[in-house]
């Protein structure tokens, strides 16, 4: 049967298979593994059926706990159920799947296997989380290739059925789930042979029904429970038998055999490493080279089936030859006797070693080894080297490879020039931006080639850890062979430089080979980019006799109304350039390959992008290499020289993109970084920039307030400090009597911090009198104005900072003069959340503790190389946290306790110390309420002067203070996260912290989905509002997270929305911070994941309060002392239909497109809701709790 | 009492047709409105912003801020297919010609002979009777000369005419330098029908947020003057049928419309204040007035205002000072 070629991810291959062997997909978001989720949600509602001709039910759950509680009772009631996930998800079913294997239940859990959190999260790809779940009883499957993930993934559903034994299929995340391979796709009717539906019957006769009724899941004694664990024995001795057995039928079908363990290379073999995962596909690799071009007997054993660990298999697939064995784990497990394959190795060897019938002569020498993890790269050489160490005598054992352990030396030198790929492979490299398109394009150039001709094909794509400005590496190889190369491209044949700009800031052609192709999108024309390039590229260019090309791509993409997009113009010059196709033909597909992807969107995007194809070659030169290098541009340093030696040695070698350079030696020990060192990372990441007109503007400060970047600041100072400013640098009278007579006002911008994304232009009021398309901020060039402006900010930076005791923080120009301690982050342009952070960092920043929830804000608050939370001059700042996604309001809670203990045990001591301190300064520190900054202010000066005189005293005691003394100033303790969380996977913590009356204050920035991972429905998605795994529409209202909050009564509760009413969101955190018990903001974070214009953002918020969609409130309990009622409406009742906001934002109305009927019934249902849920809050607000009915219940309840 | 009329071949039962608004957009208000006797519909304007716009929006949109970061490579799910502004608009062409028996006539609003045209073939296919081609072109560019623009009208339908069978109307602004020879050169050109005038929506200004904005204003009964001027002028000089559209209110409108030579008159603003209801009265009216005055079909009175029926042709011709002239004539 003719098979078709496909190129796909892994995680597409999985899905495919699991979706047509299942009946219900239970699905959680969680990177790597969420594209299988949103691949079936999708299906699902299109319509796609199943192997049994029926559309699989995809339900999201809470939690991965929660999916995998829903599979567990899925499967109990019959159904073949499914489930996708990775890392802390699959801990969080561990539980589950203990219950699962124990009661021998088929399913396969996949999972594309991610690093755990330990001392930092990690997105990226390793044995860890797999690891971690092998003690459960599931059976555990290996996948190495995005081949062998469909392959192998059906292989385990069959093998889970015959078997009852529940399996993890797993494949490393991003290198596996998310590499595009040409594979070859397996036919309905393959899975449809490979699946015996006599064990489909037997599974669910084996369901729970109360038509034969029964009881599975009993508490057991110390009687009975042990002989209950061992009945399965069998089962799992049967078990590797079934799936070997499962690989040969499937060899039978397809031609591709698999074997529990794989055995490649000199069948005498002296030296073998063995390994299982993507890193199998390298080794492998690498032995065939080392066989061939060395004449050297190594080989590799690659583990499919790691659970149930059949000792008989693996010893029959080891060449009888081999001396010594290098045990690869992609984990770590500090503290153990070695990390778990090289244990089960050597407990599988040293067992038949110590038998009647040892299989070799001599017991092997085996050692283990670290490799890979978080992605870490894992190459030929580090595979050579590893092969090179088993040639020692004493070969180093416990080693790591990859990395450069310069603390305890576990690690294994390596030579970086030792390279295994041959002139078969055509090897290319992008460097674009994220926005440009560069990876869209890619990968549908890997399309053409893999499925348009005889080419094995495969991509891979780096992402920067920015949201804003990213920049995007792309890998392509192409050959006539089935490509096993698992890292990086070393080195190209073919560099695209999609960004001028980007020639600053990588070495983008370190890794060309001599004789290769460049092509650079070049704002300059033919004639001027070789004077425009830095010297070090055209002496690369020079000296390795590169084809230069030049095209101004963006140019054409203007040209044809392609905007900021130049990925079809790029493709095509790529093709163009590398001959991979004839020109007519590549031109023909790659217009095929628009239609396929454009066409659902219309046709007039795709007319645009033809254009742009057509426009391309006329625009496309080769550049005439001069002999000599002319060019004087020298590139820039990556970081100022002013800045602190660990950010210019560790920190810098991140952001230039080695960071795999960095030593253990200079990693913390225990996850702990300084703070505020975004300052260091300019990114001139702006096309445009606000410029500042003084004559113009109000000083009203609205634009500072809803920055998300603390790029635009206001200082006011006195006019004498002017007096040494550089010549640009602009002010003007302070306006307001609260200030001084001689008090000058700035309002400055951070060039190169700001992203561009205009939030102050839009929110700036002040108009030009003379000419009303001009504000008080206006956008302009960023270039032309860099030098400048970046000395005008130096300057700011250095002026005073607004005395904090002075300001008046209720108001918005009030608040905007203190400093933010959260700066530059690599949000989003235009993002949402930042704004709220960063007003929490001025507030109450050099008192506060934040514990973060994982999601957006854990990562522009926290991920490497630079992090935003800052410091003040006096060196307090945020000091910030996460621990987990679904633990947070614990976290914080946790620190509030803490915090709490500390401030009062210091006080216990002080009381005691009273006599030897004095009884003054006890008092004052004793008695000072601390309510505003004065008191704050005034508090620290005592607790300094307490610490003078404790230094002074010897007494234990006054030494135990001396370290605790400081928690006796006032701490604030915030905990933030998004929707997914508080709404979510959190709530159950959320609930208990809300409930427990401790003074912590609460921020969820409600996107309305769980933007971190790419837009998945949570129970604050909109009713009607498409997202991943709710591609129809979300069914259901939001959940009024608010209304739940309120009725504990205790809880002071705010919805607030600040481009609707800043002045009620300042009032809320102040309210919320000075209430002492939880406190509750709800905050409207527009975001990119609804399909806005995210400069019209603050516009949007507007429009959701305007509709009644989102009513602003605060519920202040304290109100009810003085017989008020807690609830304020700060919104009116709605003024504007629900279809008015809605359909603005493209989440909404894509619905009305792909399916306007049902749009029509959930705006109709949606608009019932708004009406129904304004009238239930108006008539709480209105209610009258005057008459003090506490007291009479007080008093009934005495009679 | 007859009523019916022929509009660019169609034979309808009575001269009063809806004009293309928000109750021609739904196929219940639709519905009502022929149940309240409306000879036949407009629908509302499938724009040619919406054919070339929409669905660079929705690609836009849908890829903003994909690719760029390692956890969310793309925002949203993908349906396989979206139902944009023309597909939406030949569904709703065709679910009315399911639901009313009157003639439905699509409206294509645009201002080039680009890509869109074809969608003129596609409102066709998709059943409609005839089509209404509501061309707006606000010449703000100094370089453009009025030849230019009109021919930018002349090629516009001539392109529409060539890819359709049905009757083809064209509304038109009022404000051409010789509209008498651009109506001759669209007659010409094959205009089955011209529809007198169109409405532009006029800017306004905010001046509290110094903005300008859109502002829609319903039309008044005094704006029927300046069609009634223009249909009286060019009737029986051209082929084509004539709709009057601004300013229709009541069955006196109606029956001036006819007086003038217009073969149908269209009606929007009363419809959305006073419900589709006021068709029924309109035309309750309307044969209540020509009862009592006395006409036996609406045929009889068609054209019997225009400017070569009238006593004084020279009223339609003059723009101020009517009065006196007319009374200096009076005098002499």
């Amino acid at each position: 049967m003719e098979r078709q070629k496909i190129t796909i991810d892994g995680n597409e291959a999985a899905a495919y298979i699991s979706y047509h062997v299942s009946e219900v997909v239970a699905i959680y978001p969680i990177t790597p593994s969420s594209g299988m989720g949103e691949m079936s949600d999708e299906w699902a509602a299109k319509g796609k059926k199943n192997i049994w001709d029926t559309v699989p039910h995809v339900a999201e759950l809470q939690s991965e706990g929660g999916a995998s509680g829903a599979v567990h009772g899925a499967l109990q009631s019959g159904s073949l159920t499914t489930t996708f996930t990775a890392s802390q998800g699959l801990l969080l079913m561990i539980p589950n799947m203990f219950k699962i294997a124990g009661e021998l239940t088929s399913t396969v859990f996949h999972v594309s296997a991610r690093s755990i959190a330990a001392s930092a999260l990690s997105i990226f790809g390793d044995h860890s989380d797999v690891m971690a779940a092998r003690q459960t009883g599931f059976g555990l499957l290996a996948s190495g290739s995005v081949q062998e993930v469909m392959d192998l993934a059906l292989i385990t559903h069959k093998s889970t059925l015959e078997s009852r034994i529940p399996f993890v299929h797993f494949f490393d995340g991003f290198r596996s789930s998310h590499e595009v391979q040409k594979i070859e796709q397996l036919t309905k009717e393959d899975i449809r042979a490979m699946i015996d539906d006599k064990y489909v019957a037997e599974h669910k006769k084996r369901a729970l029904t109360p038509d034969n009724p029964f009881i599975r899941g009993t508490a057991q004694n110390p009687d009975v429970y042990f002989q209950g664990r061992e009945t399965v024995n069998k089962f799992y001795n049967e078990c590797p038998e079934i799936v070997q057995n499962a690989m040969n039928e499937f060899a039978k079908l397809t031609g591709r055999q698999y074997n529990l363990f794989d055995y490649y290379g000199a069948p005498d073999a002296k030296r073998v490493i063995i390994i299982m995962g993507s890193g199998a596909e390298a080794v492998e690799e690498t032995v065939e080279y080392m066989a061939e071009r060395m004449e050297e007997k190594v080989g590799v054993l690659k583990i499919r089936l790691y659970r149930p660990f059949s000792v008989d298999h693996f010893l029959k697939a080891l060449p009888k030859t081999v001396e010594k064995i290098a045990v690869l784990d992609r984990t770590k497990e500090p503290g153990s006797a070695g990390e778990p394959v090289y244990l089960d190795v050597v407990t599988a060897i040293s067992e038949n070693m110590t038998s009647d019938e040892p299989m070799f002569s001599k017991m092997p020498k085996i050692i283990g080894g670290r490799y890979g993890l978080s992605s870490k790269e894992f190459t030929p050489a580090m595979v050579k080297a590893v092969y090179d160490e088993l040639k020692k005598d004493k070969p180093k054992n416990h080693f790591t490879i990859g990395i450069n352990d310069d603390v305890t030396f576990t690690s294994l030198d390596f030579d970086p020039n030792f390279q295994v790929e041959g002139n078969d492979v055509t090897r290319c490299l992008f460097y674009g931006l994220g926005a440009d398109g560069t990876v869209g394009a890619n990968k549908n150039s890997i399309k053409i080639i893999g499925e348009e001709t005889e080419n094995y094909a495969q991509g891979y794509f780096v992402y920067d850890s920015k949201k804003s400005g990213s920049t995007t590496v792309s890998h392509l190889r192409f050959g006539k062979k089935p490509i096993h190369s698992t890292y990086l491209i070393e080195t190209a044949n073919f560099i695209g430089c999609h960004q001028f700009n980007l020639l600053e800031k990588f070495d983008v052609l370190e890794r060309i080979v001599d004789g290769g192709t460049f092509l650079l999108n070049s704002p300059f024309s033919k004639d001027e980019v070789w004077d425009k390039l830095p010297r070090k590229y055209q002496e690369v260019i020079i000296n390795k006799k590169l084809n230069f090309y030049v095209i101004d791509g963006i140019t054409v993409a203007k040209n044809t109304g392609m905007g900021a997009r130049i990925n079809t113009i790029m493709q095509t010059c790529f093709f163009a350039i590398s001959g991979i196709l004839p020109k007519d033909e590549a031109i023909e597909q790659i217009k095929k390959a628009i239609k396929k992807t454009y066409g659902a969107k219309g046709e007039e995007i795709v007319r645009k992008n033809y254009e742009a194809v057509d426009q391309t070659l006329e625009n496309l030169h080769k550049i005439d290499i001069p002999e000599k290098a002319s060019s004087t541009l020298e590139l820039p340093p990556i970081v100022s020289d002013n800045a602190p030696d660990y950010v210019k040695n560790v920190l810098a070698k991140m952001m230039e993109g080695k960071g795999d350079n960095v030593s253990v030696s200079q990693m913390p020990i225990d996850g702990t970084f300084p703070s505020a060192t975004t300052q260091w990372e300019k990114r001139n990441i702006a096309l445009e920039i606000p410029a500042w007109d003084p004559e113009v503007c109000i000083q009203c400060n609205k634009c500072t307030l809803v920055c998300p970047h603390a790029a635009i600041r206001v200082k006011v100072y006195d006019e004498a400090l002017t007096a040494n400013a550089p010549e640009s640098f602009k002010w003007t009278k302070a306006k307001g009597k609260e200030f001084e007579e001689n008090s000058v006002y700035t309002i400055q911008v951070a060039a190169e911090d700001c992203t561009g994304c205009e939030l102050c232009f839009e929110v700036c009021p002040a108009k030009n009198k003379k000419e009303v398309r001009l504000k008080a901020l206006n956008m302009v060039e960023q270039i032309p104005i860099r030098e400048m402006e970046r000395a005008n900010y130096d300057f700011f930076l250095n002026l005073p900072e607004f005395d904090r005791t002075k300001v008046n923080m209720g108001t918005v120009k009030g608040c905007q003069l203190l400093q933010p301690l959260f700066e530059y982050s690599g949000a989003c342009s235009g993002c949402g959340e930042t704004p709220y952070v960063k007003l929490v960092s001025q507030l109450f920043g050099d008192r506060t503790i934040v514990a973060n929830a994982t999601g957006c804000s854990s990562i522009y608050g926290g991920n490497l190389p630079t992090t935003p939370w800052a410091v003040n001059k006096d060196g307090r700042g945020p000091a910030w946290s996460n621990s987990l996604f679904e633990d947070n309001a614990e976290f914080g809670f946790g620190m509030r306790l803490s915090i709490d203990k500390q401030a009062e045990y210091a006080r216990e001591i002080l009381v005691k110390l009273k006599d030897k301190i004095g009884v003054e300064i006890t008092e004052s520190i004793l008695t000072n309420a601390q309510s505003n900054e004065a008191d704050i202010y005034e508090q620290r000066e005592k607790v300094a002067e307490l610490k003078e005189k404790l230094e002074k005293l010897d007494s234990n005691e006054a030494k135990i203070l001396l370290t605790i003394a400081d928690y006796l100033v006032k701490k604030s303790v915030w905990i933030m996260g998004g929707d997914g969380w508080a709404y979510d996977i959190g709530y159950g913590g959320l609930d208990h912290v809300i409930a427990s009356g401790k003074n912590v204050n609460i921020l969820v920035m409600d996107t309305e989905v769980y933007s971190n991972t790419g837009g998945q429905c949570s129970k604050a998605t909109g009713m009607g509002a498409v997202a991943k795994f709710a591609a129809s529409g979300k069914p259901t209202p939001k959940k009024d997270l608010g209304m739940m909050a309120m009725n504990y009564g205790n809880v002071y509760v705010a919805k607030i929305a600040m481009g609707a009413n800043d002045a009620q969101t300042i009032k809320a955190f102040l309210e919320a911070e000075a209430y002492d018990g939880p406190s509750l903001i709800i905050a409207y974070s527009h975001c990119i994941a609804h399909g806005i214009n995210m400069a019209k953002g603050m516009d949007s918020q507007k429009l959701a309060v305007d509709s009644g969609h989102w009513p602003l409130f605060r519920f202040n309990p304290d109100n009810l002392k003085e017989g008020k009622n807690p609830l304020k409406l700060d919104s009116k009742a709605p003024k504007i239909k629900l279809k008015d906001y809605i359909y603005t934002e493209t989440r909404y109305k894509m619905l009305t497109k792909s399916n306007p009927e049902a749009a029509a019934k959930l705006l109709n249902f949606a608009q019932a809701e708004v009406y129904k849920n304004w009238k239930l809050y108006e008539q709480m607000a209105a209610f009258d709790y005057s008459g003090n009915g506490n007291q009479e219940v007080e008093e009934k309840t005495e009679e | 009492m007859d009523l019916s009329t022929t509009y660019m071949g169609l034979k309808l039962k009575n001269p009063i047709v809806p004009s293309a608004s928000p109750l021609t957009q739904n196929i219940d208000s639709v519905k009502a409105l022929e149940d309240a006797g409306a000879a036949a519909v407009v629908c509302h304007s499938l724009f040619e912003e919406q054919i070339t716009h929409e669905s660079g929006e929705l690609d836009h949109y849908l890829s903003y801020g994909t690719e760029s970061y390692a956890e969310a490579t793309t925002y949203f799910p993908e349906p396989e297919d979206f139902k944009l502004g023309p597909v939406e608009y030949l569904d709703h062409i065709a679910d009315l010609k399911k639901t009313v028996d009157i003639p439905v006539i699509g409206s294509l609003n645009g201002v080039s002979n680009g890509g869109w045209v074809k969608y003129a073939k596609n409102i066709q296919d998709a059943g409609a009777d005839a089509l209404e081609l509501n061309v707006y072109y606000i010449p703000t560019n100094a370089n453009l000369t009025g030849t230019e623009i009109e021919n930018m009208y002349i090629d516009t339908l001539k392109a529409v005419k060539e890819n359709v069978s049905i009757p083809v109307a064209i509304k038109l602004s009022p404000f051409f330098t010789s509209m008498s020879n651009m109506a001759r050169k669209l007659d010409k050109a094959g205009a089955d029908a011209l529809v007198l005038f169109n409405r532009f929506y006029q800017p306004d200004f905010d001046l509290e947020k110094l903005e300008v904005v859109p502002n829609l204003v319903l039309s008044t009964n005094w704006e029927l003057r300046l069609p009634l001027r223009w249909i009286s002028i060019l009737y029986s000089n051209i082929k084509a049928s004539m709709a009057l559209t601004s300013g229709v209110h009541s069955h006196i409108d109606v029956i001036k419309s006819m007086m003038a030579g217009a073969d149908v008159a269209m009606m929007a603003s009363e419809l959305l204040v006073n419900g589709t209801g006021r068709v029924a009265d309109i035309l309750k009216d309307t044969e209540k007035w020509m009862e009592e005055n006395e006409y036996a079909s609406i045929q009889m009175m068609k054209g019997s205002m225009s400017q070569k029926s009238v006593e004084e042709p020279a009223a339609f011709e003059r723009a101020n000072y009517m009065k006196t002239l007319h009374s200096y004539k009076t005098l002499i």
